[in-house]
């Protein structure tokens, strides 16, 4: 689980794998995740949710030291309505990262990440320590 | 959906917030509506399972997109014959400032309404709406009453 973020912990993100730069989380289909209760489909915010946290986790894996992060901008594409009751996974990948910035791009799928539910890019800000020296006089 | 449909068919304007209470994900999120008249002002209360990053503290920004996309719904349906909910087919988010743990505001707008997609945006602010914390833009399938 992502306990230490209390809205990943509320809808259920677990951890599946990270690696330098990749990460692949899971988020377990629940019925208060619903978007259109006609149908049981899970609500767009919800995916925007698991990929923006999976993007965050990719960004923070590809970096050498500990630096706080904030996503700049995240571009959803919603390529089909996800499965209703099954889980959805979300693979992110940073594949660029510069001083200030980092370039990621993300997929959610069922169980074939080549039929996606939706795809993402992203930018994040890469901040420095938030420990600032005093300002003299 | 029901409560859409039955609207639509009496000429009446659905109930909004009955209509996002009836959504789970909406419901959990704690969105409320405060309409006065073709104004539409979405409310989402501070709630600490809303917190994405616990050291600022600051909201998550799937929180954030999910309130603006639920916003722009909203207005979706309170402006066109939808007798469905808008589908999102590509939204953009751009993260203007931290979402603080405090109660957040978001109005939206449609910048163009197509026979199918409607482009949308909206944007959600915190104590001063001159101070947006993000923006959203994005197209949304209406599917139009037959």
């Amino acid at each position: 689980m992502l306990d230490h973020v209390p809205h990943a912990a509320a809808v259920g993100l677990t951890f599946v794998s990270v690696e330098r730069g990749i990460a692949v989380l899971k988020l377990p289909y629940d019925e208060k995740l619903v978007g259109n209760p006609d149908t049981g489909v899970v609500h767009g915010g919800v995916i925007t949710t698991l990929l923006d946290n999976c993007c965050g986790i990719a960004v923070g894996s590809s970096l050498t030291e500990m630096r706080p992060i904030a996503t700049l901008d995240l571009r959803i594409d919603y390529m089909r309505p996800a499965t209703p009751k099954e889980d959805i996974f979300a693979r992110a990948e940073c594949y660029k990262a510069t001083s200030n910035i980092a370039f990621v791009r993300a997929t959610a799928y069922h169980t074939d990440i080549g039929d996606p539910i939706a795809t993402a890019v992203a930018a994040f800000m890469l901040n420095t320590a938030i420990t600032r020296p005093q300002k003299q006089g | 959906m029901e409560l859409l449909q039955r609207a639509q068919a009496q000429g009446t304007k659905v109930d909004l917030q009955k209509l996002i209470d009836a959504i789970p994900y909406c419901r959990f999120l704690g969105i409320q509506v405060d309409r006065k008249g073709s104004e539409l002002t979405m409310i989402l209360r501070f709630d600490r399972k809303l917190i994405g990053n616990p050291m600022l503290p600051a909201l998550h920004g799937g929180v954030i997109g999910a309130f603006l996309e639920t916003t722009a719904i909203a207005q979706l349906i309170l402006e066109t014959d939808a007798t469905e909910l808008p589908k999102p087919v590509d939204i953009g988010i751009d993260y203007l400032r931290s979402g603080k743990p405090v109660d957040t505001y978001a109005r939206a707008e449609i910048t163009k309404h197509g026979r199918r997609v409607c482009n949308v945006r909206a944007e959600a602010w915190q104590d001063e709406h001159t101070r947006p914390i993000a923006a959203l833009h994005g197209h949304f399938l209406v599917k139009p009453k037959e």
